[in-house]
């Protein structure tokens, strides 16, 4: 029988808000991309319609349940793969040869970790009111906020995946390259992917984010390409998946020197 | 019943045997040493000891549990210190050990005493509200040995706890570890390649060399078996056969161009050995003496020193392919 323990649970999780405040400019340094594409493409494209866009919503306001979107990834993804950082400065040797079960472990990092992308998609929501963004039924407000919940932790779980089966940080950034950023531009967060060429299609079926995003559209603008309890459906199994793999890979990953 | 009890363990990396049928036992509340140069096994060896590391075959149990079987028990009852710091440099010494004490299980109240009592043990008291990433080495040790300590675990592992330390630290730092294997009869396992400190400080030392345990006894018996001085000289060329028939040379060791010689009153055969190398029209460069240390039981026993073993890379042991132990 696996025992979680509440107090480390909760220790880690506080670890790692501890160590977010001191390190607030990092946190808000991770706003500034998502922010970035709002100000710039939103402006931008500001008159463009895209093949497959919703009636009557401009770009701009397609475009933030997609930063959103684009904030949990990077932010989850990144919230998961901190183990690297706790391996490369040895604190994870520390962790782990605690009596405390490996699942405690993995519910602290997932606790850590979706605390602060929710935080960063919130303000995300909260700074697209100056764009002329406005919430219109507490409904939906609830269901972008369930799909966010699917989004932090189906990508916790991947980095974390990622994190206990590479050695060190040298892999950082073929993470970033090559799964990161094409999960975010297969989404549809930028564009609608009616729009792109037929043999991608399969991808952007495959990608969770394209789900998130659909679903958040749902929530926020109350218009999606495909149904939103389909979108939940999808993405709630995957994030299951994500999770488990993550726990399961951790649990028998190498602690390293 | 032994603490810890070790029995054939052994694990390889690709091409190395790290550790290779490493066997021991610890009885409760020992200061116990394993001594070895870079590369012995001895992280190896303590990393399959406190879990962190399946071993490919042999078993060892610490504290009454089962390292591979029952690991959240063994990992209940030890401690770990690491070889590499293994401290949050973004918390505070404080936060450090309070993290520690959480995921330990350990009440409000303990924690709280318990922290203040081993950052006074270790003098950190004054700096336990900074970050740890302004503290200094040997000040990063101290807490990493404080926090070892913290849980009142049945058994300490220490990895090389004084490694790069000065020698003020160092004495420090054994003195907190003689106290609290006195104080609680902690039992402490501690590796080291620094003969001085298993000797001053162990109750028994293995000896360890190239994943095996070589010797193995309290450090004053170790010496006893050189049992003699030893004499160390250098010469231009020449081997130890010319000082095998010598009645009163009890052992010889050639390692480089050097030669220790164990012999009984040293200092009045100092004399006699260089003339029987110029009997043999040999030159002798310098003599040495001194009274046996760990240094020369590993000598015996490995037909080479420490330091050849540390400055060992690969390739300088294929030009001084290591000396055959005689007899
Ligand atoms: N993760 C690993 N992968 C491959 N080889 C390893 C690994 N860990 C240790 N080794 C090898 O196993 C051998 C023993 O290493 P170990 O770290 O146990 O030695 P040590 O006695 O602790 O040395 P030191 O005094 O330098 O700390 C070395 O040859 C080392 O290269
Ligand atoms: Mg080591």
């Amino acid at each position: 029988m696996v025992s979680i323990s509440g107090q480390a649970v909760y220790m880690l999780w506080l670890r790692e808000m501890k160590r977010t405040w001191r390190a607030k400019s990092r946190m808000i340094g991770a706003l500034v991309m998502p922010l970035f594409f709002l100000v710039f493409m939103g402006s931008g494209f500001r008159r463009a319609t895209l093949p497959g866009m919703p009636e009557g919503v401009d770009y701009i306001t397609f475009l933030i349940p997609g930063a959103i979107g684009m904030s949990l990834l990077f932010s989850s993804m990144f919230g998961g793969l901190q183990v690297l950082w706790d391996k490369e400065f040895g604190f994870l040797k520390e962790i782990m040869v605690t009596p405390v079960s490996r699942l405690s472990i993995v519910l602290g990092r997932m606790a850590g970790g979706s605390t602060i992308s929710l935080l960063q998609g919130f303000m995300i929501l909260l700074l697209s009111t100056f764009f002329g963004f406005r919430i219109h039924s507490l409904s939906g407000l609830l269901t972008a906020v369930v799909f966010m919940f699917l989004i932090a932790f189906t990508f916790i779980g991947l980095g974390l995946s990622f994190a206990s089966r590479m050695k060190d940080m040298h892999g950082f950034q073929l993470v970033m390259n090559f799964v990161v950023f094409p999960i975010f531009f297969l989404s549809g967060a930028l564009y609608p992917v009616q729009g792109l060429p037929v043999w991608l299609k399969p991808f952007v079926y495959l990608d969770p984010l394209t789900y998130g995003v659909d679903g958040l559209r749902a929530g926020l603008l109350g218009t999606s390409v495909h149904p939103p309890l389909l979108d939940f459906a999808v993405l709630a199994t995957i994030c299951a998946g994500m999770v488990t793999l993550g726990s399961i890979l951790f649990e028998t990953s190498d602690v390293g020197q | 019943m032994h603490i810890l009890e070790v029995e054939n363990l052994t694990k390889t990396f690709k091409k190395v045997t790290a550790v290779d049928h490493v066997s021991f036992q610890v009885p409760e509340g020992e200061l116990f040493g394993l001594l070895g140069p870079n590369g012995a096994g001895k992280t190896t060896t303590m990393r399959m000891l406190t879990t962190l590391l399946k071993p490919d075959s042999g078993s060892a149990s610490v504290a009454g549990f089962d390292v591979i079987q029952s690991r959240n028990e063994v990992r209940a009852g030890i401690g770990m210190v690491f070889q590499e710091p293994a401290l949050d440099r973004q918390l505070t010494g404080r936060e450090n050990l309070d993290f520690h004490g959480r995921m330990y299980g350990m009440k409000k109240d303990l924690r709280k005493l318990r922290i203040r009592e081993v950052l006074d043990l270790v003098e950190l008291s004054d700096r336990a509200n900074d970050l740890v990433e302004t503290y200094s080495g040997g000040m990063q040790r101290r807490l990493e040995i404080a926090r070892g300590l913290m849980h009142f675990p049945k058994v300490l592992f220490l990895d090389e706890p004084t490694l790069g330390l000065d020698a003020q630290t160092r004495r420090k730092i054994w003195e907190y570890i003689r106290r609290m294997n006195l104080e609680h009869r902690t039992t402490m396992i501690l590796t080291t390649h620094y003969m001085e400190e298993a000797d001053g400080l162990c109750g028994r030392v293995g000896i360890m060399d190239k994943g095996r345990i070589v010797a193995l006894d309290t450090p004053k018996n170790l010496k006893d078996l050189i049992g003699a001085d030893v004499v160390t000289l250098e010469m231009e060329s020449g081997d130890g056969d010319i000082y095998r028939g010598l009645a009163f040379v009890k052992d010889v060791v050639k390692h480089g161009n050097r030669l220790s010689l164990m012999v009984e009153n040293g200092e009045r055969k100092i004399p006699l050995l260089i003339a029987h190398a110029a009997k043999h029209g040999i030159e002798v460069l310098s003599v040495e003496l001194h009274k046996p240390s760990l240094e020369d039981v590993f000598l015996r026993f490995t037909g080479a020193t420490l330091r050849d073993r540390e400055a060992g890379d690969s390739e300088k042991r294929k030009m001084h392919p290591p000396m055959a132990r005689r007899r």
